[in-house]
C-alpha cells in the first residue's frame, strides 16, 4: 500500500471527529480500498452532504464537493453525467442519505447511475448533536425521541436493492476487513453501488441509549449483525432483528451513463450532418 | 443573412442562446411555463455530445449543474415559480463555491401554485434575495424573443467571467410568445470560457485580489484535487470559521458584482432626455409600456421609457443619470411593486414614484399605462 496519509490532505488534519468516532474507520476502508484497486486519484470525485460523516471528504486528497445537506448524490449524478471517466464516491450519512436525501437516493439507484455510495450510518444525527434518524431503531433514545423512537426504520439495503442498485452490501465498523473487501466490490461494479457501513456515535447515540463507551457501542452494533453466509444455515429465532452484513445483492442491469452514450451515438448517427458550430471546449469530448 | 431570420418561441430563443453559448449540460424538472426549453435541450444535446438529464425534483437540477460545471461544462437549468423556490438553497451554494451556472426563470403567478399558466413578474425580490445570508445575485430580464436569445448568451458569458449563478428572468408572455428573430452568424459569436490555472503547482482555488477578483477555477478530474465547500473556507478551499477569513470572503464576492455594476448595466432607452415623466418597467410589462409612452409623446407629452435588461445588481447609476429631468416615475409591473421598490431607493426622492402593480394575471393593456401617464401629466 502507498503511505496510507498519501491519500490526506495533511494539513487539514487533525479532523472533527470524537475520540471513538467510527467515521473515521469507515473512511480508513474506503482509502485501503481505492488504493488496493490501484485507482488514479486524479480521476476520483468524493462528493459528500452534510453532517459529521460528510465532512470525511475534506480530508481527503482528491477533487472533493462537500455540498448540501441531502443532495450529494444530485451532485454527483451532475458530475458523472458531465464527465462519465471520473470515478464518482459519495460519502453520506443515515440522515443525509435516507431522510432528506432519501428521493435522489432512490433515483439514482433507479438509474443505476455508476456512483459509489458508503452509508455511515450512525443510526443518529450526529451533526446536530442525537435527534433520531430514519435509521434510529424503533424504541430507542434521541434528542428527539426522549421517550423511545415512535418510528420504524429503514432497512437502507433492502430500500437500495428495490430502487434499483446493482450493487448492494452491508458491514460495520466492527468488521473493518469485511468492509474494505465490500467497498473494493462496489468500486468495481459498474452501477449504482451501494454499501451501508454500520458505526458507532458513542458521543450521542451511545450516551443517550447508555450503551456504554465507543467499544460497548461497537460491541452492541456486531450483536446486531449476522453474516449472510453463516445466516443461510441458521435457524429463523437466531436471525430474528439481526441485520445481514456480506454482498446482499448484484444485478445485471443497464447503467446511465452507458445507455445515455449509446443514444447519444444513435442520434448523432441520424444527425450526423448537425452544424451545432464551435462549442468552444475541448472538454466537450465526454 | 436571410437564413438565419425565424419564427421562434421565446423558450425556444433562450435555448438557442444557451448552445450559441457553448451549453453542454442541462438538468430540469418540468414546470409550465419553463417545459418546452427543457424539451428542446433534451432533443439538441446529445446531438453535439452535450448531455440532458431530468431530475427527481429541482433541488436535485440545480445540484447537477453544479456539478457537472465543477467538470468544466457549461450548464443551464429551467423552472419556474415552485421550482425557483426549491432552488435557492443550492444557489446560495453556487454563488458562496462560485461555481458558473445560468438559471432560467419563467415568471408565472404566484405565490404557491398560483395561476401556473398566467404571466407574472413577482419574483423580482425572489430572485434578489431568495436564498439566505447576504450575497449578490446577477437576473437579466429579456423584453422580447430576440432578447432571450441575446440574455441568454450573456448570462453565460458572466457566469464564466465572474464564476457566479446568473439567473434569467423571463415572464410567461415573453417565453411563450413567437416573433420573427434574426439571428447573428454563429461564427460571430464570442463563446464565453471561465479562466483557468494552467498547472495545479501552488493552485490556491480561492485565490483572489479581496477586491472583488475572480479565482480561477480548475475543472475536477485534471489533478487539482481541490476542495469545493459550502462552509466559509480560506483561499485554499479549507473551511474556516475564523472571523477574518469569512469577512474577506463575503466582501470579496460583493466587490465582484458591485464593482462591475457599469459593466453589468443593460437597458433600453426612449425618449429619455428631457422627459418629464420616465416609466420604468421590464418584460413583457415594458412592451405595453413603451407604446403607452410613445402614444403620450405623439401627443406632446413629455415622456421617457426605461426598459431594463438588467435587473439584478439593479442599475442605480443609470436609472438616475437617465431620469434626470423626469418629476415623476411610474413603474408599471406584473406585481404588487418590488421594482418599483428599487426604483423609490435609487431615485431617492428625486422624482415622485408611483407603483402600478397588476396581480389578475393578464397582461397590462397600453391603455392602462397611457391613463397612469395622463393622470400624472
Ligand atoms: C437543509 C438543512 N437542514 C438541516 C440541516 C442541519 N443538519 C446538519 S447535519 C444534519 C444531520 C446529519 O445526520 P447524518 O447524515 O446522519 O450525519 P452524521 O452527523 O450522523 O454523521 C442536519 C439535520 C442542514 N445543514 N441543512
Ligand atoms: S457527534 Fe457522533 S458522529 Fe459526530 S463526530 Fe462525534 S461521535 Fe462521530
Ligand atoms: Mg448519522
Amino acid at each position: 500500500m502507498a503511505e496510507f496519509l498519501d491519500y490526506f490532505r495533511k494539513e487539514r488534519l487533525p479532523h472533527i471527529w470524537c475520540p471513538g468516532c467510527g467515521h473515521g474507520t469507515v473512511t480508513g476502508a474506503l482509502i485501503r480500498a481505492v488504493d488496493k484497486l490501484g485507482l488514479d486519484k486524479n480521476k476520483i470525485v468524493m462528493v459528500s452532504g452534510i453532517g459529521c460523516s460528510s465532512r470525511a471528504v475534506g480530508y481527503l486528497d482528491f477533487d472533493t464537493l462537500h455540498t448540501t445537506h441531502g443532495r450529494a448524490l444530485a451532485f454527483a449524478t451532475g458530475v458523472k453525467h458531465a464527465k462519465p471517466s471520473l470515478k464518482v464516491i459519495v460519502m453520506t450519512g443515515d440522515g443525509d442519505c435516507t431522510a432528506i436525501g432519501g428521493n435522489h437516493f432512490i433515483h439514482a439507484a433507479r438509474r443505476n447511475i455508476d456512483i459509489t455510495t458508503i452509508i455511515m450510518n450512525n443510526s443518529i444525527y450526529g451533526m446536530t448533536s442525537g435527534q433520531y434518524s430514519p435509521t434510529t431503531p424503533h424504541g430507542m433514545l434521541g434528542t428527539t425521541a426522549p421517550y423511545g423512537n415512535v418510528e420504524q426504520e429503514f432497512d437502507v439495503c433492502e430500500l437500495a436493492k428495490a430502487s434499483g442498485a446493482s450493487y448492494v452490501a452491508r458491514a460495520t465498523s466492527f468488521h473493518v476487513t469485511l468492509l474494505t473487501d465490500l467497498i473494493e466490490k462496489a468500486l468495481m461494479n459498474k452501477g449504482f453501488s451501494v454499501v451501508e457501513a454500520l458505526t458507532q456515535c458513542p458521543t450521542y447515540f451511545g450516551r443517550k441509549n447508555k450503551i456504554g463507551g465507543p467499544v460497548e457501542l461497537l460491541n452492541w452494533i456486531k450483536d446486531r449483525t449476522v453474516n449472510a453466509k453463516a445466516a443461510a444455515a441458521l435457524p429463523p429465532e437466531k436471525l430474528a432483528g439481526k441485520l445481514l452484513i456480506g454482498e446482499l445483492h448484484r444485478a445485471e442491469r443497464p447503467e446511465y451513463c452507458a445507455s445515455y452514450a449509446e443514444t447519444t451515438a444513435r442520434v448523432q448517427r441520424t444527425y450526423n450532418d448537425y452544424k451545432g458550430g464551435n462549442r468552444g471546449c475541448e472538454l466537450n469530448s465526454d | 443573412m436571410a437564413e438565419n431570420a425565424k419564427l421562434m418561441q421565446g423558450n425556444e430563443a433562450c435555448t438557442m442562446g444557451a448552445i450559441a453559448a457553448g451549453l453542454q449540460f442541462f438538468a430540469g424538472y418540468p414546470i409550465t411555463p419553463s417545459t418546452e426549453i427543457a424539451e428542446m435541450c433534451s432533443e439538441e444535446l446529445p446531438k453535439f455530445g452535450g448531455k440532458f438529464i431530468q431530475m427527481e425534483d429541482e433541488i436535485g437540477s440545480i445540484a447537477a449543474c453544479i456539478g457537472a460545471s465543477l467538470t468544466g461544462k457549461k450548464a443551464m437549468t429551467a423552472t419556474s415559480g415552485p421550482g425557483f423556490s426549491l432552488m435557492q438553497e443550492s444557489i446560495g451554494y453556487a454563488s458562496l463555491c462560485e461555481i458558473p451556472v445560468v438559471i432560467v426563470n419563467v415568471q408565472r403567478m404566484g405565490p404557491s401554485t398560483g395561476m401556473p399558466t398566467s404571466p407574472a413578474q413577482g419574483d423580482i425580490m425572489q430572485a434578489r434575495w431568495g436564498t439566505h445570508g447576504d450575497h449578490q445575485i446577477i437576473a437579466l430580464a429579456p423584453g422580447n424573443v430576440k432578447e432571450c436569445f441575446e440574455l441568454t448568451f450573456k448570462a453565460f458569458a458572466y457566469a464564466e467571467a465572474y464564476r457566479v449563478p446568473v439567473i434569467v428572468l423571463a415572464d410567461e408572455v415573453i417565453s411563450h410568445m413567437r416573433e420573427k428573430v434574426i439571428l447573428p452568424d454563429p461564427s460571430s459569436y464570442k463563446i464565453p470560457m471561465r479562466a483557468m490555472p494552467t498547472s495545479p503547482a501552488g493552485y490556491k482555488p480561492y485565490g483572489a485580489d479581496p477586491d472583488g477578483g475572480v479565482p480561477l477555477m480548475a475543472p475536477f478530474g485534471q489533478g487539482y484535487r481541490w476542495h469545493c465547500t459550502g462552509l466559509f473556507h480560506d483561499e485554499s478551499g479549507a473551511p474556516s470559521g475564523k472571523a477574518a477569513v469569512a469577512d474577506k470572503l463575503l466582501r470579496r464576492l460583493e466587490r465582484k458584482i458591485e464593482k462591475n455594476a457599469q459593466v453589468l448595466e443593460d437597458y433600453y432607452a426612449e425618449s429619455m432626455e428631457d422627459c418629464d415623466i420616465a416609466v420604468v418597467s421590464f418584460g413583457s410589462s415594458a412592451m405595453a409600456a413603451l407604446s403607452a409612452v410613445r402614444r403620450a409623446r405623439k401627443e406632446g407629452h413629455k415622456a421617457g421609457m426605461l426598459r431594463l435588461k438588467t435587473i439584478w445588481p439593479f442599475p442605480d447609476a443609470a436609472l438616475r443619470r437617465l431620469s434626470a429631468s423626469a418629476k415623476k416615475i411610474i413603474v408599471p409591473e406584473m406585481n404588487l411593486g418590488q421594482l418599483a421598490l428599487e426604483v423609490e431607493r435609487a431615485i431617492h426622492g428625486k422624482a415622485e414614484v408611483i407603483k402600478l402593480g397588476k396581480v389578475t394575471g393578464e397582461l397590462f393593456h397600453p391603455d392602462e399605462i397611457y391613463q397612469a401617464l395622463k393622470e400624472a401629466f
